[in-house]
């Protein structure tokens, strides 16, 4: 997804220090590293794709963003990075304290199972939904605590988060989300990209 | 066994103060290259060897005529491409290939040093090693790497020269020798200085050698560089050369014959009193000590990027003390990198055929190098 990797760009200052949780094969931090003069990091679960981030000469570390963040400093990074992994945690409310915590601000991508087109998969179909960027099947989906946009919002706001920018995206074009309209971007986004801080 | 063939020698005239306080002073110091330094003198890498390692990294071994200990990683083509780089690596003192070590002769005395010989530090190593940079008129190395001790020597390396390699990777190695490495070094001493032969380690003066000592300290340590599962799958209880049990203490077992095998090669190629002095140098190496418990003060100073990097199977030096050098790193916001590599071959993974953690170095060191 070209366009949340631009959004996640465009959050990103200059000159400063990034983090990736969950880089994967470090296709965003190559895109960030490209585009931006920062000095940027990653955390990769997989040992195939951390591998493969550390063959591009990238900085990576293998290991698992809910055990080893611990060894990052308070406010270590002006940003964390959170793409399409939080659902994937088993404690993501520790997760995300630990990203505000190592971070200054934290960039967090979600996957809205509230997408009309989920809804309607269950409702009409009675099984799990599967689409473009849940691809899995129930049993072995490593998307075990999955959120809406609506429910990250909630989230945020229960715990005095402070929500710096929430954008929706839906066939890669961008909306804001706000107070007003969060039931309507709630149904008609597949992806909430947040910006966070403490 | 040092019959100085093919050896190139450096002679240090700058004084060396030692950890144990003794100051040594045109001593030798062995070392090898391969490939060429370029014009920049930017493609320059530091190897620094284990406690059995030698200079000789990469094509055939003068001295045993058998391949360079790390020829799987280093020669032309290969992870660490000698047709792109300029790799060095020194004998570490108190070794037994050329350099200053407990086999020299004492002008002083006549004799041999043995156990007269000052106990030496991987910091004392290191800092030997430290004079080929200016004899190689080498500003600045791209690299410094090695597993194992060679790792222990990167850290010490780093620590001492903040400002003298690009990268560092440190495979398969600790910040702090354990209790359990201690205890496996003691184990293979004790095993030479309990032989007959050993002499108070005086037996070069009187043609003798502890053959038998040494190699029971090596096949004991070799077991330790291997797993369980890797033992299991290349030996199994496969017999040697009989189809039954022969009701003695012969080599009934391909892995006792395979462990003789080892011992017995390795006693003419190494110095009792070399291995003594090489793994006390092991066992006294605290990196975190050094610094007051606090590791990552080690390398405040440095702006050098590193790629930490462990074996599944390696229970000698596990993935959690390579991760605690990892840990103190992150912990100053240094540039760190760190991979396991699944592997069932042990420590020994690092010099062995292991593609993926070829592989991962060979891309690693040449974007590294491209981003210079």
């Amino acid at each position: 997804m070209k366009q949340e990797f631009k959004i996640i760009s465009d959050f990103i200052k200059k000159n400063t220090r990034v983090l990736d949780v969950g880089c994967g094969d470090g296709t965003l931090m190559e895109f960030l590293q490209k585009n931006k003069e920062i000095d940027i990091r990653g955390i990769e679960i997989s040992k195939v794709n951390s591998q493969k981030c550390v063959s591009k000469g990238l900085t990576v570390i293998e290991g698992d963003a809910e055990k080893d963040l611990y060894q990052f400093p308070n406010s270590s990074f002006d940003f964390v990075i959170l793409s399409q992994t939080l659902q994937a945690f088993l404690n993501p409310e520790i997760v995300i304290q630990e990203l505000l915590r190592v971070g200054k601000k934290a960039i967090v991508t979600v996957p809205n199972f509230g997408f009309w087109k989920v809804r309607l998969h269950l409702l009409i179909k009675g099984t799990m939904p599967i689409t473009k960027n849940l691809p899995d099947e129930w049993y072995n989906t490593p998307n075990i605590h999955m959120c809406t946009i609506k429910d990250f919002y909630k989230f945020c706001h229960d715990r005095d988060i402070k929500l710096d920018k929430a954008l929706a995206l839906h066939n890669e074009k961008i909306s804001f989300i706000n107070e007003a309209n969060l039931n309507i971007k709630n149904l008609s986004a597949e992806l909430g990209i947040f910006l966070i801080e403490k | 066994m040092n019959k100085n063939i093919n050896i190139k020698n450096l002679i240090i005239d700058k004084p060396l103060k030692l950890d144990c306080g003794q100051t040594i002073n045109n001593f030798p110091l062995a070392y090898e290259t391969y490939g060429s330094l370029n014009e920049k003198k930017d493609n320059a890498i530091l190897v620094f060897h284990a406690l059995t390692g030698d200079q000789f990294v990469s094509g055939i071994n003068p001295i045993t005529k058998k391949d360079g200990w790390w020829s799987y990683a280093v020669g032309p083509g290969k992870a660490i491409d000698t047709n792109k780089y300029f790799v060095i690596c020194a004998n570490v003192i108190g070794g037994c290939l050329g350099s200053f070590g407990p086999s020299n002769t004492n002008s002083e005395t006549n004799k041999i040093y043995g156990t007269t010989f000052p106990v030496i530090t991987i910091n004392d190593m290191v800092n030997a090693q430290h004079n080929l940079l200016e004899f190689l008129k080498i500003e600045k190395l791209f690299a410094v790497m090695g597993g194992s001790m060679g790792g222990m020597q990167v850290l010490q390396f780093v620590s001492n020269f903040p400002s003298k390699a690009k990268i560092a990777i440190p495979i398969a190695c600790t910040s702090s020798h354990s209790a359990q490495n201690i205890a496996f070094n003691e184990l293979g001493r004790q095993s030479i200085m309990a032989d007959a032969n050993w002499l108070d380690g005086s037996y070069a003066n009187q043609n003798k050698n502890p053959d038998k000592g040494l190699s029971v300290a090596r096949m004991a340590a070799h077991i330790t560089y291997l797993s369980k599962n890797g033992l299991q799958e290349k030996f199994g209880r496969k017999l040697q050369e009989r189809d039954d049990l022969k009701f003695s203490f012969d080599a009934d077992f391909q892995i006792e014959s395979y462990l003789r095998y080892q011992g017995s090669v390795f006693v003419d190629r190494f110095d009792a009193n070399s291995y003594l002095y090489i793994t006390r140098a092991m066992d006294y190496f605290d990196l975190t000590k050094e610094y007051n418990g606090n590791l990552s003060k080690a390398f405040e100073k440095t702006k050098t990027k590193f790629l930490v990097i462990s074996f599944t199977s390696d229970w000698l030096y596990p993935t959690s003390e390579n991760k605690e050098i990892v840990i103190a790193l992150n912990a100053i916001g240094a540039d760190v990198a760190f991979v396991e590599i699944e592997s069932d071959k042990g420590h020994d993974s690092f010099l062995l055929d292991v593609p993926k953690f070829l592989n991962t170095l060979k891309d690693y060191i040449n974007n590294s190098y491209l981003k210079n």
